[in-house]
């Protein structure tokens, strides 16, 4: 069982650490502006980034 | 996992995707200029523009407004006042023939809140951005358009889980953001639908679930004014229908002692689904910026003027309070927006290249299939 399980996280360790950041901007924005504006465009910068980044990159 | 496992997911993957792909891709393009409906509205020249007046400039009352609408559109009644925060000067006024008509068929315009000017809101009554918001909300279809709707988007959040229960076995092997360019067109859209699809999940999974919850709003609505409403206003029900209704001049004043701290959202009028037959309706919000989101209606009794309850809140409608701005992005400035558009994009991409990566398979699939079956 033990190697499945160090499969998982090396599988979902970076994709679990850009939902975090998602989460947290989503959430930063709705407690305040100026800086709670700042962290959310950070934290949903960082999935668009990595998307566009795939999508864009050749070779 | 075993094979067996992955065959079954993979099946509930491509059963959900497919069946909500067609309705999703018109959510996210048509959703994709309801980001920016404020801005579009200023480029087409559809924003009400107020005059400018020295800010001293005394306000009317509540009731003035009232009657500067009616002088508007005769022979209509007042629906609902709304107050927005970007235009602190102008009184957001709906009217239709009889207080309970169904919102699509209200007027919307907007008082000058010092000189009682009427101005029109071509886009909040028709025109391109009506019927993107129209398609949008329920296909021109009403409740029944609005819960097709809510269970495509149930469907979506299933799509969203079971892709990422697949994204496993799939990326065992690769590492993180791997694109395999130089293999095949396949496995090139193959490794973005995972990658954009897993990045995206967080963003995609919260706005799908505050679309089912939007749109299932008619019912919470519904719901609510069963359980809160009905039983506050039960004294009233044999009470024969207003003929007059007592001035809304201090409404707010009233408002505001029965609930301080609070700031007035909207007020519907007696008659609308927001309200009862008796009563005058203000929809206080928080003045934290979390707790803007949420309402709090004052029932002011519409003949004597006297507050009958400030309204519990129950928790469902405090989830379609949140639901809003959480699948709008409306609440973090320009570069929120550009992200929103930017997100609904991938997720445009992510339901392109999942309906190709389908097709390609079944075309791989179905010569093997007529292998297998010919020597029979």
């Amino acid at each position: 069982m033990k190697p499945r399980k160090a499969n998982f996280w090396k599988v979902f360790e970076s994709p679990t650490i850009i939902a975090l950041f998602s989460a947290a901007g989503l959430f930063a924005a709705l407690l305040g502006d100026g800086l709670w504006d700042a962290l959310s465009w950070l934290g949903l910068g960082i999935p668009a980034v990595f998307a566009l980044r795939g999508l864009l990159q050749r070779r | 996992m075993k094979s067996k496992t992955i065959r079954r997911w993979s099946a509930i993957h491509t059963w959900t995707s497919l069946i909500c792909t067609v309705f999703l891709l018109m959510l996210a393009l048509t959703g994709l200029p309801l980001i920016f409906h404020h801005e579009i509205d200023h480029l087409l020249g559809d924003a009400p523009e107020l005059k400018e007046m020295p800010a001293d400039t005394p306000r009317l009352n509540l009731q003035q407004l009232v009657q500067a609408a009616e002088q508007h559109r005769p022979g209509e009644v007042m629906q609902y006042f709304g107050f927005e925060d970007d235009e602190p000067n102008g009184v957001v006024a709906i009217m239709a023939p009889t207080a309970g008509t169904e919102p699509n068929l209200s007027h919307t315009f907007m008082l000058d809140a010092r000189t009682g000017e009427a101005l029109e809101m071509p886009s909040a009554n028709g025109g391109f951005m009506m019927v993107m918001l129209r398609l949008h909300v329920d296909m021109f279809a009403g409740l029944p358009g609005k819960l097709l709707l809510a269970f495509m988007g149930i469907l979506f959040v299933l799509a969203i889980v079971s892709g990422t229960v697949l994204y496993l076995p799939f990326m065992r092997r690769l590492k993180f953001a791997t694109v395999r360019r130089d293999k095949s067109t396949r496995l090139r859209w193959l490794d973005l639908h995972n990658l954009i699809g897993v990045v995206t999940l967080t963003w995609a999974l919260v706005v799908g679930v505050t679309g089912v919850v939007s749109a299932c709003a008619d019912l919470l609505i519904a719901a609510w004014r069963n359980e809160a409403l009905t039983e506050m206003i039960a004294p009233y029900r044999d009470a024969p229908p207003l003929t007059q209704l007592a001035p809304a001049t201090r409404l707010f004043d009233i408002a505001n002692e029965a609930a301080p701290d609070m700031q007035p959202d909207f007020i519907a009028f007696p008659g609308t689904r927001f309200s009862s037959e008796h009563h005058y309706a203000v929809f206080m919000n928080g003045d934290t910026h979390l707790t803007s989101h949420l309402m709090t209606p004052v029932l002011i009794d519409a003949s004597t003027l006297q507050v009958t309850a400030v309204v519990e809140r129950p928790w469902y409608m405090d989830v379609m309070g949140m639901s809003q701005p959480l699948h709008f992005g409306d609440y973090g400035g320009m570069p929120m927006k550009i992200l929103w558009a930017t997100l609904d994009v991938l997720t445009i991409i992510v339901l392109g290249s999942g309906v190709y990566l389908w097709v390609v398979r079944r075309k791989a699939l179905k010569p093997a299939v007529k292998t297998a079956e010919s020597p029979a």
